[in-house]
């Protein structure tokens, strides 16, 4: 038994590796200039796997019913903007304001060049998911005692209030107001460049992965460790878990503050991929996307979430552009085509995945067990 | 003397113009069985939630070894509306959450089960673990209690094996027959270590033959785990065999207690079960 | 003082519309216990469909068109959306609403091409009248009387009807009203429909106040509507008619202030108030769970 897990955990650990490094090689193989749009793809993939799972921890794996994602992510992308603009570039993108109320920047405080931007990134995005996670400490004292639907409404409304406040005038020095944060370290600053300034190894996208794999691998951790365990019996039956000893109160907001931290980070990793950072990116429309991939994928189902994160902004961001798209086809103008005809689509699919799938691509059920079954039925003939 | 691990004293709940439980007095021993009878909606289970943490009751103490752990007055509205006797005797108000009595000691099976659903029967019990674990989310997380958990794993294992169930351990805990999903619940709630086993109607809804093994296990454990135990039945024949003592309740109300032979004989409490004949 | 009296104006035409919306929220929270996260957006496409049906048909056609086509598409909505899942877990239906209401939108924006619409012009309700020196719109007269009227009759409905006897022991508990042989489907869709049919009304009178419609238009008033619901207390009519006229009369006076920004920030930290200290709400029942 222990030995056919240290198996599994071994393969698992493997097959990512063998992800991680075809990444790489995809990337310096294939022109990025070519390809925009595969390589836009799988960074925002990464970035929505990442947050998908954070919502999963909380939807799936605790039951608790939280559309405050966008929210969170939000706080996680201001963190990380506000403290990684490099200072000669401040008084640029603070132009309205006359300059930034915050005058360092962490890759410079941590000595500049790749060691600088490497700490004080990571730095950065990990102060970006505290954030988030006080806040949501804050919140929860309240809003976590609310029954399931409530408790949606509540966050969803908190979602709200935080983008009303970082859009006030009054906290433009910090917050830029309404405008854009930009001009901070993103996913191409990790690319590597010779002296000639030529970019020589290309690790964008593989950044991307490695920081929101890591993120994956440690909520994974914990889902499978005796507080996951702990939050599956809360999801299952509230009264019995009470009354086998797990503190409510305390364990759903360690899942809630937990995941708002992830939540957090990812949202710094948002604003790397989108090379900015603005309050009304974050909407309550985010919160839905990542809901329906956490649908799509399984609710209960890690793996679930990153493919399906993975699918979802392939799909809306690549392949199905062309709905988009006016096309004539001999001649003839193809009904229906035109702007906006591919998120009808989406909304389509994805009505039918939650009326007639309900389990999703994955149910609760992770990659390594579909394996795991074959072995199983294999052995049984 | 005794020692005794549960006292109830004085406990009244009241819902809203409702006595639920009236006036509510019992002891459990050290090391005994005490059963807990009554017909039907006679209060049995709302005393066991008010043991247990799951209400607060509107007067009264609960006392566990020797500690005083609930307590309560009328307040606010109840003020005025309160019926029950011995108001004014007590001032604080202390209401743990259930999951702290657990911890305390005491662990509780359900009437009407309530497993978790999607767990394993290994992984039903061992999640009753965690309230004893003392390893904190970090640690937990990047597996730095292995230790702790592997112990974890093997006593859950031993129980397993001890209650008869090592066999179907990774099943689900839904897919196990009745009978075996009530002995799940009860391996589940000894997981948590407890001093006090409460245990609802722990025969509802077995035949005959599996009642007798029930009662056997019952008697088992007792001994295995020296625990004390305190259940609410209404199978009589299981109820008769085992307890030591038995406390009756109609109405809301305690009616008798004594030893099985006393409480078969009480003319109060046949009346109680087959109601008062007219011309009598 | 005449700025007062407009805020005062606004904030209870407002508040009318909001009830209208609110009215369906509360419905069918009541019975189904579900946030219809779609309702709002019914009240969207209602405005829309009356932009586009007004380009070809007169005004005396298309009102009443509209009010029927939003009656359909709601009850179209429950059967297509919730019924299926009427045993499934709550989190289902609450991510099928979302789902419909995403949906509503992007069709919305497909259609438009996502540009604003303008809302035209309705003959007696979008002319100018003057009250205590404010220029106001009837629509503002007109819709206090109406919400009164509606609501009203809605409640005659609720108390006087047998349709209205069976809601009732619906919302009070579904599966006894399921065996005493009340026919649970008819009386959602009965929900449904009036529900609809307000927030229709509740369209025509609030985007001849704010003329044009955007495939979000729907959302926040629908979000503040349902806040409005919770406010008053959930399941009861009174209830959130009292909930949006308060809401509207706040989000009219901070609007009208320097911390506009803030004005559905505030209606949430309310929602998160009302939800902490008193989830009832105003003039909602206590409900417990049993062990």
């Amino acid at each position: 038994m222990k030995q056919t897990v240290k198996k599994s955990t071994w393969a698992v650990l493997l097959c990512v590796l063998a992800l991680l490094a075809a990444v790489v090689v995809l990337e310096n193989v294939l022109d990025p200039n070519k390809n925009i749009m595969v390589f836009a793809a799988l960074k925002k993939g990464a970035v929505y796997a990442l947050v998908a799972v954070s919502m999963n921890l909380l939807n799936g794996f605790t039951g608790l019913f939280s559309l405050g994602q966008a929210g969170f992510m939000l706080l996680g992308a201001y963190t990380y903007a506000i403290l990684t603009i490099p200072a000669a570039q401040r008084d640029t993108v603070y132009y309205i304001y006359n300059g930034s109320a915050v005058n360092f920047s962490l890759p410079e405080l941590f000595g500049g060049g790749t060691a600088g931007l490497v700490l004080g990134v990571l730095a950065a995005l990990i102060l970006g998911g505290c954030v988030a996670a006080a806040v949501a400490w804050l919140i929860g004292l309240p809003v976590l005692r609310l029954k399931s639907d409530y408790l949606a409404i509540a966050t969803l409304g908190f979602g709200e209030i935080i983008r009303a406040v970082f859009q006030w005038d009054k906290l433009g020095p910090v917050t830029n107001g309404a405008n854009a944060l930009k001009s901070f370290p993103t996913f191409s600053s990790f690319n590597i460049q010779n002296a000639a300034g030529e970019t020589v190894l290309r690790l964008s996208t593989f950044t991307a992965f490695l920081l929101a794999g890591i993120c994956i691998a440690v909520i994974v951790l914990l889902i499978n460790s005796t507080y996951g365990r702990a939050f599956k019996a809360i999801r299952d039956d509230e009264v019995a878990a009470e009354a086998m000893g797990i503190n409510l109160s305390k364990h759903k907001r360690l899942a809630f503050v937990i995941s708002s931290f992830f939540a957090g980070v990812g949202g710094g990793m948002f604003a790397m991929f989108a090379n900015q950072a603005q309050a009304k990116t974050f909407t309550t429309a985010m919160t839905y996307e990542i809901l329906l991939i956490v649908v799509i994928g399984g609710i209960g189902s890690v793996s679930g979430s990153c493919i399906a994160a993975f699918l979802y902004v392939a799909a809306s961001e690549w392949w199905l552009r062309f709905l988009d798209a006016e096309t004539f086809v001999g001649g003839v103008k193809v009904p229906l085509l035109r702007n906006g005809f591919r998120m009808v689509v989406f909304s389509v699919v994805i009505m039918i995945v939650v009326l007639f799938f309900r389990r999703g691509l994955m149910g609760d059920k992770e990659l390594p067990d579909l394996f795991k079954k074959r072995r199983k039925g294999g052995a049984a003939k | 003397m005794s020692e005794n691990v549960l006292k109830v004293e004085n406990v009244t709940m009241q819902f809203g113009g409702v006595v639920a439980v009236d006036n509510l007095n019992l002891e459990v021993n050290k090391g005994e069985i005490v059963a807990l009878i009554g017909p039907n909606g006679a209060g049995k289970t709302t005393a066991f939630n008010v043991i247990t943490g799951v209400y607060q009751p509107t007067n009264g103490a609960v006392w566990f070894q020797g500690e005083k752990i609930v307590e309560n007055h009328p307040q606010g509205k109840m003020k005025q509306q309160y019926k029950g006797g011995h108001a004014g005797e007590y001032t604080q108000a202390l209401a743990p959450t259930p999951d702290k009595v657990t911890r305390l000691g005491m662990a509780r099976t359900f009437q009407n089960i309530r497993l978790w659903k999607s767990q394993t029967v290994f992984d039903n019990v061992l999640i009753a673990k965690h309230c004893r674990a003392a390893s904190n989310v970090f640690s937990a997380t990047f597996r730095l209690n292995r230790k702790e958990e592997a112990r974890q794993r093997e006593n859950v294992l031993e129980l397993l094996e001890t209650v008869g169930l090592a066999d179907v351990k990774d099943e689900l805990a839904t897919s196990l027959p009745y009978g075996k999903q009530r002995r799940l619940e009860i391996a589940r709630a000894l997981a948590a270590e407890p001093k006090l086993l409460l245990l609802d109607e722990p025969a509802a809804g077995m035949n005959p033959q599996e009642t007798e093994e029930l009662t056997a296990f019952i008697g088992e454990i007792r001994d295995r785990f020296q625990l004390t135990v305190f259940l609410i039945e209404h199978h009589m024949n299981l109820v008769m065999n085992i307890s030591d003592r038995i406390y009756v309740l109609d109405f809301g109300k305690l009616i008798a207690q004594g030893d099985p032979a006393a409480i078969q004989n009480d003319k109060r409490v046949i009346e109680a079960y087959l109601g008062v004949s007219e011309d009598a | 003082m005449q700025y007062a009296i407009s805020i005062l104006l606004s904030g209870v035409s407002l508040g009318g519309q909001y009830a209208l919306i609110a009215i369906g929220y509360t419905m069918v929270y009541g019975i189904l216990r579900l946030i219809n996260f779609a309702h709002g957006d019914v009240f969207m496409v209602a405005g829309l469909m009356m932009v586009y049906l007004t380009a070809s048909l007169p005004l005396a056609v298309s009102v009443p068109l509209v009010l029927v086509l939003t009656v359909l598409l709601g009850f179209i909505i429950e059967r297509a959306a919730y019924k299926p899942l009427r045993e499934a877990p709550r989190m289902s239906v609450m991510i099928s609403a979302i789902g419909v209401s995403y949906l509503l939108q992007n069709l919305a924006t497909y259609i438009t091409g996502g540009l604003p619409q303008m809302y035209p012009e309705i003959p007696g309700i979008s002319a100018t009248v003057t009250i205590a020196g404010v220029p106001t719109k009837w629509v503002t007269v007109v819709t206090p009387v109406l919400v009164l009227v509606l609501v009203l009759a809605l409640t005659r409905l609720i108390h006087h009807t047998k349709v209205g006897m069976a809601m009732r022991a619906v919302a009070k508990d579904f599966e006894t009203a399921q065996l005493m042989g009340i026919k649970i489907n008819a009386v959602i869709s009965v929900t449904f429909i009036i529900g609809s049919f307000l927030a229709a009304v509740g369209s025509v009178l609030y985007f001849t106040n704010y003329q044009s419609i955007v495939p979000l238009s729907g959302s926040l008033p629908g979000l503040r509507a349902f806040v409005a619901a919770v406010f008053g207390g959930i399941g009861s009519i009174p209830g959130a008619v009292v909930g949006a006229f308060i809401i509207g009369l706040s989000e009219s006076v901070i609007k009208g202030s320097s911390w506009s920004i803030f004005s559905d920030a505030f209606t949430f930290a309310l929602l998160i108030v009302i939800l902490v200290v008193k989830p009832t709400g105003l003039f909602g029942e206590k409900v417990t769970d049993k062990v």
